[in-house]
């Protein structure tokens, strides 16, 4: 928003500042809640509230308790082992296709391509749970339903789209005569594919599994109806705790989940910074 | 080859004729790209789009009946369901025959669960009779004795509904997801207080129109700041944007469930204050309110975004321009600047819209009972009372819903256009 003129209007310099307040406020909207479990995170009382000795910021009002109950607590440690085992297989299945699919779509002749690209994006677009109550009546007709082979393939599925989606979008600015060039000094396809095509689309691929990794890491609905106990995630222990036995606990294990979205929104931003400037594209 | 004359074929070095040689590599390339989206494409239709189907097929399919009592579904074709007469003793024995065998297989309570969703009391009835089976004269008469177990089975109604129910294929589901079912007179609408659904999906509806109004009221002014203001400092403030969207959905809920709580923090702030009296805390949680301010807060992200790479191609010339022929502030916004944002405002709606409308965990976190959604009902369906072919019915009139809407999603934006971040 460009700076106030010298000539403005009592009423233009009223709009002005109000307007900064006003987003501002929203601004606070957005990030208020997130913030504030932080330090409720930390509070020594089964309390969701902030106690009188965390407002006089006296220590003995704070403590670590929730979070050792997280690491020692045999539910949740199986939940984040559930997590950290059904997460990575699934990206890396998302992005291994997600991103064959998305060189494939970007050649100049697809047959069909839009009717293709409609059913590899419809995952994003089905609701949750419609997607999951149809997986859940197919995967136990063929005997997947409550394995962990069974929520790897739907968390991959549903990761796919924002693979081809990011691929895609850094697919649009390559060059493809670097590809010709490439086999015209005599590369296979395989080495130029390697060597030439992959590190040029790396951002978008990288990018890609990132979104389809927290895809799977947040997933709920479609865990809760496919998975059994066996498979039980951290977002589905949140959502049991949630509804039933309201326990501090979970403003610990958000606190820490708040801490990997800060680490994921890095290395994107990075990415992102990254391919401007290869692109030329930098602010300076 | 400077004189090539009218008619003769152009060749390759090889000597094809140069068109054939060119299709030839063209249907190359095809397949090449085929080749490499197969693999994800047979995977899409294997593990999700097979099962969207299975589902739209479950919300019809009706084999029950006729799997469970095959010989009475065969022997009731004879019979005339509007003569107002139970059927005669062949009937009876065919169903004696087949209850024989179900209450062996123990599937006759799972048939009786199924067809009381159209007629209650249908459950007791198949249940009793199960009991009841073995001390039955095998000699016949089977009319009597099965009316002496049972006076149900002396009913025409009971029979009807056998009858109605007895092909493969029913609109039964469709229709109670309708609030309508099948008569004997026809289809007709449920009575007034068991009318749910139709209640359920203007519901839904209302409040996904209530959080898109409310995100465009909220999106518009922050996606308008982020792009008047140079690059540096919008670079930082889309990162108070972006860390919600990355951070996980149930961090959120619950950080506003702690936030809404009649013992939280908004209300605990409140008493503090004066605003309002520790007996007159708010009840902001479990209702629709909270469904809303939480979803809003949810969803914003979604129409920011979308909102903010329109206006960032507004050049703000327009603006000055119209502000130099004479066109107050107010003017210059809403006849110049405004309308080159509806098309950022179309895709953001559409898509806060599509993402609210098939929500499930967030209403079912702070909806309370009156603020849940469809889906709230459709997974209740599937995993409660295990109705799943009504659960299947409502989840098929959701994704037409849904489809209709990418449809329009489609036409202002372009799938191929959805960009994320």
């Amino acid at each position: 928003m460009s700076a106030l003129p010298p000539y403005a209007s009592p009423l233009q310099i009223t709009w002005y500042y109000m307007f900064r307040v006003i987003c501002g406020l929203i601004f606070f909207f957005l990030i208020f809640p997130i913030l504030v479990i932080l330090p409720l995170s930390f509070n020594a009382e089964n309390f969701f509230t902030f106690t009188k000795e965390m407002l006089a910021l006296d220590p003995a009002g704070y403590s670590f308790k929730h979070y050792q109950d997280f690491f020692t607590n045999p539910d949740w440690q199986q939940a984040l082992t559930n997590s950290v085992l059904i997460a990575p297989v699934a990206t890396i299945l998302a992005t291994g296709f997600g991103t064959l699919a998305a060189i494939g779509l970007s050649q100049s002749h697809v047959p069909y391509k839009s009717a293709i690209m409609a059913v590899l994006i419809s995952p994003m677009i089905v609701p949750l749970i419609i997607s999951a109550a149809g997986m859940y009546f197919f995967y136990s007709r063929i005997g997947l339903q409550g394995t962990y082979w069974g929520v790897v393939l739907a968390h991959a599925a549903l990761g796919t789209p924002f693979v081809i989606i990011t691929v895609t979008a850094t697919l649009v600015g390559f060059d493809r005569s670097l590809v010709r060039a490439s086999a015209s000094l005599g590369a296979n396809p395989v080495t130029t594919f390697f060597k030439v095509q992959m590190p040029l689309i790396i951002p978008g691929v990288v990018s890609g599994a990132l979104f389809a990794f927290i895809t799977s890491f947040d997933e709920v609905v479609v865990v809760l109806f496919l998975g059994s106990a066996g498979q039980k995630t951290l977002p589905w222990q949140m959502f049991t705790g949630l509804r039933e036995q309201i326990s501090p606990t979970i403003l610990a294990v958000a606190s820490l989940m708040v801490a990997i979205s800060i680490c994921l929104l890095t290395v994107l931003e990075l990415l992102r910074r990254r391919s401007e400037r290869l692109r030329g594209l930098s602010p300076g | 080859m400077s004189d090539t004359h009218a008619g003769e074929v152009l060749t390759t070095q090889d000597g094809k004729p140069l068109k054939v040689a060119l299709a030839k590599a063209l249907r190359r390339e095809k397949l090449r790209a085929l080749a490499l989206i197969a693999p994800l494409l047979i995977f899409v239709l294997l593990t999700f789009v097979a099962p969207i189907v299975d589902m739209l097929f479950r919300s019809v399919e009706n084999g029950i009946v006729e799997e469970t009592l095959p010989k009475t579904v065969v022997a009731l074709q004879e019979w005339d369901p509007t003569s107002g007469t139970v059927p005669d003793e062949a009937v009876f024995v065919a169903l004696y025959d087949d209850m024989a065998v179900a209450v062996e297989e123990k599937t006759h309570t799972r048939l009786g669960s199924r067809l009381n969703y159209e007629a209650s009391g249908i459950s007791s009835l198949f249940r009793k009779t199960g009991r009841g089976i073995k001390r039955m004269d095998e000699a016949g008469p089977f009319k009597e004795q099965f009316i002496d177990l049972d006076k149900d089975w002396g009913t025409v109604e009971t029979w009807q509904v056998l009858k109605r129910f007895s092909p493969r294929y029913t609109p039964g589901y469709f229709l109670n997801a309708f609030d309508a079912q099948q008569t004997a007179n026809g289809i007709e609408l449920k009575p007034e207080d068991e009318r749910i659904y139709m209640y359920l999906f203007g519901r839904t509806l209302f409040l996904s129109v209530a959080i898109t109004v409310s995100c465009l009221l909220l999106g518009y002014p922050i996606a308008y700041l982020l792009s008047a203001l140079p690059l540096r400092s919008s670079n930082l403030l889309m990162i108070l944007v972006l860390l919600p969207f990355w951070t996980s959905l149930l961090v959120r809920t619950s950080a506003w469930k702690v936030l809404l709580q009649q013992q939280g923090v908004i209300n605990d702030f409140l008493v503090w204050t004066g605003i309002i009296s520790d007996a007159g805390r708010l009840v902001m949680i479990n209702n629709q309110t909270g469904t809303i301010i939480a979803m809003t807060h949810i969803l914003l992200p979604f129409m920011i975004l979308p909102l903010y790479s329109v206006m960032k191609t507004i050049s703000p010339s327009y603006v000055r321009a119209a502000k130099s022929l004479g066109a107050n502030d107010w003017t210059a916004f809403w006849r110049v600047y405004f309308p080159q944002t509806i098309p950022g405002i179309g895709a953001g709606a559409v898509l806060v819209f599509i993402l609210s409308i098939g929500y499930y965990i967030t209403p079912e976190l702070v909806g309370g009972t009156s603020g849940i959604f469809i889906s709230n009902r459709i997974a209740y369906h599937i995993s409660s009372s295990l109705n799943w072919g009504l659960g299947a019915a409502l989840g098929t009139l959701l994704l037409v819903a849904v489809l209709v809407l990418f449809v329009v999603y489609d036409k202002i934006v372009g799938i191929d256009n959805v960009k994320l971040g």
